[in-house]
């Protein structure tokens, strides 16, 4: 649902069913409204077959890539020679983004059950939980949880750890999670090897998302059919997913809905679309490492992983950011870039100096000292800074300068020409 | 070598390597050398300065050539469009906050910076009129300065210090475009193998304080030598301007050193440019030594060995510095004699490299004690100190300090006589070749034997000693003795 705003009826409430409900954050409070009936069905069940039941429902990585959930954890060794790993990804930190921070303070238990499931499946004898080190709140929730939950044995002989983050955008890379799980900077890896091979210190390693993770019960409990029916589109992508929408809308929040959903009607019907007397100008539709699209991409586009990507975008994780007429495109998307280059973890040379220089140009540009050459030199960084580095930041930084040059290119040539200045508001 | 080769092509070229060798260095075997900056043979590969994209048949992208291991059948293109414009846009963004001293910076002419853009970079900037990051020079260490403006981060420092010598006190610091390499605050890069950070460093960014400003990279003439500083015997080029040597560097030997060098080793140079060197051949004339040339001096040794040798006793003091050739020569110019050869050995404190086996600053510093042993030569030098009392003759080899006293005739074959020296008393002294100045072989405490070549001239008429002792062999006519 909605959270803080009411059940929208177009909504398809799983995994948000009690957001707002504190009493669901208690293990108590959790068992009595069905909670770890799933974790003892799974128990019961094969290894094996568990993963089967999940690459069945056709559950796809909710953390951005959309990488199916159930092979994932196929790629585990099958004979078990060493220890197996599970980390769970609770660094949201990717702007625009705020679903894992809502189900950690209000269901923690359903990302642990989640996460209990998934260790089962896997065979993971260690999971480590790492949470953003700004998630003050949710971190308090879940050491509060996962106390109830090791009290009540839920984890049985199986080690978990919350390890928090410091603070570093890069860590929810999934390999740069690993090293500063180890205690090492957080700088991504190459791969291969990939973390099944060779994630956690070494060792085997699966690594999911919060929201994946929390909707895996449901999935235990109702079958794969029932989860694989939720789809409203293309059918290989199923499911329901939340999204965090936020900027120039009336009701920004976290919103449930089926895969396949119009994002236009999650705008205006479910957010009220942009404040009264305004226009809806742009979307992100997938937290801000996508292309942006246009209110015509907008309106047209359907949330799933294939739907987004038709209209020339991705559904990353979920954070939609809506624009109205009163946005400054050019000033976004410096902010944008800003970002990149304030948590580049600077190993590649063309994320390091590529993000700032972008960055430099964006300002200049915005301070009237813009060169007619300016947009031709950010699409060849950007095109440099594409598809050449170890892990996407560079990539996502590339993404929005070169969909807003293409989409929004007046505002731009408006700063060049000097008949546009920066409104300070 | 493996049974099983992998074929693959590199720029056209066939080239059949073991597997689990790179592309990169497979690129070699084809003649191709695939820019790079983060990536060496002798660390733990990083695959982060991106400079060795290059196009791989049927890969969606380009490919790090340096993390890519070959396949069968692989097809490696690196002059390909996508791969070239890939290069230039690290060169470029390399370069945008470079500092561009080049005029005096120490690594100019051996800058791979410079070179790969001279190679194939873009001609004049894009960056415009923004200033370039600044960060003030650093002291890290004893020898070691850091200059971060020049620094283009491809942290080959920090994995030596972290993975080769495993002590990890330099760190990336900061990220993104602030980010610069650090070092712990209450820590010194003084690990006695640090030197070798300035070696690895691809640009102009860690220098080493002894050869700061000494001299421009393509005034250097470089040869190969082996390291005096201890028994290990690691392999070195002796870099002389001049003919003066300026600079020590390790060469690669994957038996012996790999990549690396000891700061001992590398410290271990100056000695060889000594002024005060004997020059001309002396003999004693009414008591004083006085110079004369070599053919006098030849005479007047072969008249002392020629006094009836049999059964008479004649001790050889040898350095363990000495070649293998004039260690043997000297020991058949003896041969006549009832014999006894003898060197001692400085000790010093053992350093290990933790990260390569078999590999320290070796406690006996000294680069032939196994030549000279194996040669028969021995390590009791005070019983042959001594036997030196009653012998009939006494030959010291390059050992200026060795307190020797003799009833016999006293042979002194050496680059330096200081003024109160013990070889001062010697009949005749004959001026030497130092390790720079000869060619010569040495066999290190595995019992390599390894060649050094001259680097520069040696002063005067000095002469290398294995010439000297051969000359000294014919005259005696003992060619033909076993050695």
């Amino acid at each position: 649902m909605g959270f803080p705003h009411k059940p929208h009826p177009k909504e398809t409430v799983v995994l948000s069913q009690y957001f707002g409900d504190a009493d669901a954050r208690t293990y108590k409070g959790w068992t009595k409204r069905g909670g770890y009936q799933a974790l003892a069905q799974a128990l019961k069940t094969d290894p094996v077959a568990v993963t089967d039941i999940v690459k069945e429902s056709g559950l796809r990585g909710r953390g951005g890539a959309g990488f199916p959930t159930g092979l994932k954890w196929s790629f585990m060794p099958k004979e078990k020679k060493k220890a197996h790993y599970l980390c769970v990804n609770a660094d949201e930190s990717e702007p625009g983004t705020f679903k894992d921070r809502e189900i950690m303070r209000w269901t923690p238990h359903a990302l642990l059950e989640g996460t209990a499931i998934a260790a089962h499946a896997i065979r993971a004898e260690v999971v480590y939980i790492y949470i953003r080190g700004e998630f003050t709140e949710p971190w308090t929730i879940m050491e509060q949880a996962l106390a109830e939950a090791n009290a009540a044995g839920v984890f049985g002989t199986i080690k978990v750890y919350l390890h928090r983050g410091a603070g570093a955008y890069i860590c929810g890379e999934e390999t740069a999670l690993m090293n500063s799980i180890e205690g090492k900077r957080g700088n991504p890896r190459i791969k291969p090897p990939f973390p099944a091979a060779a994630g956690l210190f070494g060792l085997p390693t699966t690594i999911n998302n919060v929201e994946t993770l929390a909707a895996v019960p449901h999935i235990i409990t109702r079958g794969a059919a029932w989860y694989k029916s939720l789809c409203l589109s293309n059918p290989k992508s199923t499911g329901t997913k939340l999204f965090s929408v936020c900027g120039h809308v009336q009701r920004p929040g976290n919103y449930e809905v089926t895969l396949g959903f119009p994002l236009k009607d999650l705008i205006y019907d479910m957010c009220g679309g942009p404040p009264a007397g305004r226009t809806l100008k742009a979307c992100i539709p997938g937290g801000s490492s996508v292309p942006i699209l246009t209110r015509e991409e907008t309106e047209a586009c359907l949330l799933d992983y294939e739907g987004v990507v038709e209209r020339g975008s991705m559904l990353g994780s979920g954070g939609v950011i809506v624009f109205d007429d009163s946005a400054d495109m050019v000033y976004q998307i410096m902010r944008l870039a800003k970002f990149y280059a304030h948590e580049s973890c600077a190993q590649c040379t063309q994320c390091r100096e590529g993000t700032a220089w972008t960055t430099k140009i964006l300002e200049r540009i915005l301070a009237g000292q813009g060169k007619p050459k300016d947009l031709d030199l950010l699409l060849d960084l950007a095109e440099n800074m594409t598809g050449k580095t170890i892990c996407v930041l560079s990539d996502s930084c590339a993404a929005p300068v070169v969909s807003g040059i293409k989409k929004f290119r007046g505002e731009f040539e408006a700063y060049l020409a000097g008949k546009r200045q920066v409104v300070m508001v | 070598m493996p049974d099983q080769l992998i074929n693959l092509t590199i720029d056209g070229a066939p080239v059949s390597v073991p597997p689990g060798t790179l592309v990169i260095e497979a690129a070699k075997q084809a003649g191709v050398l695939v820019p790079h900056y983060c990536y060496h043979p002798g660390l733990q590969v990083a695959g982060v300065c991106r400079m060795c994209l290059v196009e791989i048949e049927q890969a969606p992208k380009l490919q790090i050539a340096c993390a890519t291991t070959v396949t069968e059948g692989m097809v490696v293109k690196t002059q390909g469009p996508a791969a070239k414009s890939a290069r230039q846009s690290v060169l470029e963004f390399l370069l945008i906050n470079h500092p561009l001293d080049c005029p005096i910076c120490d690594q100019a002419g051996e800058c791979e910076l410079q070179d790969f853009v001279f190679q194939e970079g873009r001609q004049g900037t894009r960056y415009g009129e923004y200033a370039k990051r600044f960060n003030p020079v650093e002291d890290f260490g004893p020898d070691v300065l850091y200059v971060p403006n020049r620094c283009i981060l491809c942290t080959r420092c920090v994995r030596f210090m972290e993975d080769v010598a495993q002590e990890p006190v330099l760190n990336v610091s900061e990220r993104g475009d602030r980010a610069f390499i650090g070092i712990h605050p209450e820590a010194r890069l003084d690990h006695p193998w640090a030197g070798n950070v300035v070696d690895l460093c691809p640009v102009g960014s860690l220098l080493s304080k002894d050869f700061l400003h000494k001299a421009r990279a393509w005034e250097l003439d470089k040869t190969a030598s082996i390291c005096t500083g201890c028994s290990q015997g690691c392999n070195i080029s002796l870099d002389t301007r001049d003919e003066v040597v300026v600079r020590v560097r390790p060469r690669p030997n994957l038996d012996v050193n790999r990549y690396f060098i000891c700061d001992h080793g590398r410290m271990h140079y100056r000695w060889m440019n000594r002024g005060d060197r004997i020059e001309a051949p002396l003999i004693r004339r009414d008591g004083e030594l006085q110079a004369t040339d070599w053919d006098e001096a030849f005479d007047r040794v072969v008249g002392i060995l020629r006094g009836a040798a049999e059964g008479r006793k004649a001790v050889a003091l040898v350095s363990p510095g000495a070649s293998s050739e004039a260690l043997a020569e000297a020991k058949r110019l003896l041969s006549g004699y009832s014999w006894t050869g003898a060197f001692q050995v400085v000790m010093g404190e053992e350093a290990p490299l933790a990260g390569v086996p078999n590999l320290a600053l070796r406690a006996e510093r000294a680069p032939n004690a196994t030549g000279a042993e194996s040669l028969g030569y021995t390590r009791d030098y005070a019983a042959a100190i001594a036997a030196a009392k009653t012998a009939a003759v006494v030959l010291v080899l390059d050992d200026p300090d060795c307190a020797v006293e003799t009833d016999g005739a006293l042979l002194y074959l050496g680059t330096v006589l200081g003024s109160d020296a013990p070889c001062r008393r010697a009949d005749v002294v004959l001026p030497i070749a130092n390790v720079a100045e000869e060619e010569g072989t040495f066999v290190n405490r595995d019992g390599r034997e390894q060649r050094y070549y001259q680097a520069k001239p040696a002063p005067g008429m000095a002469q290398p000693a294995a010439w000297v002792l051969g000359q000294l062999v014919d005259a005696m006519g003992l060619a033909g003795a076993t050695r």
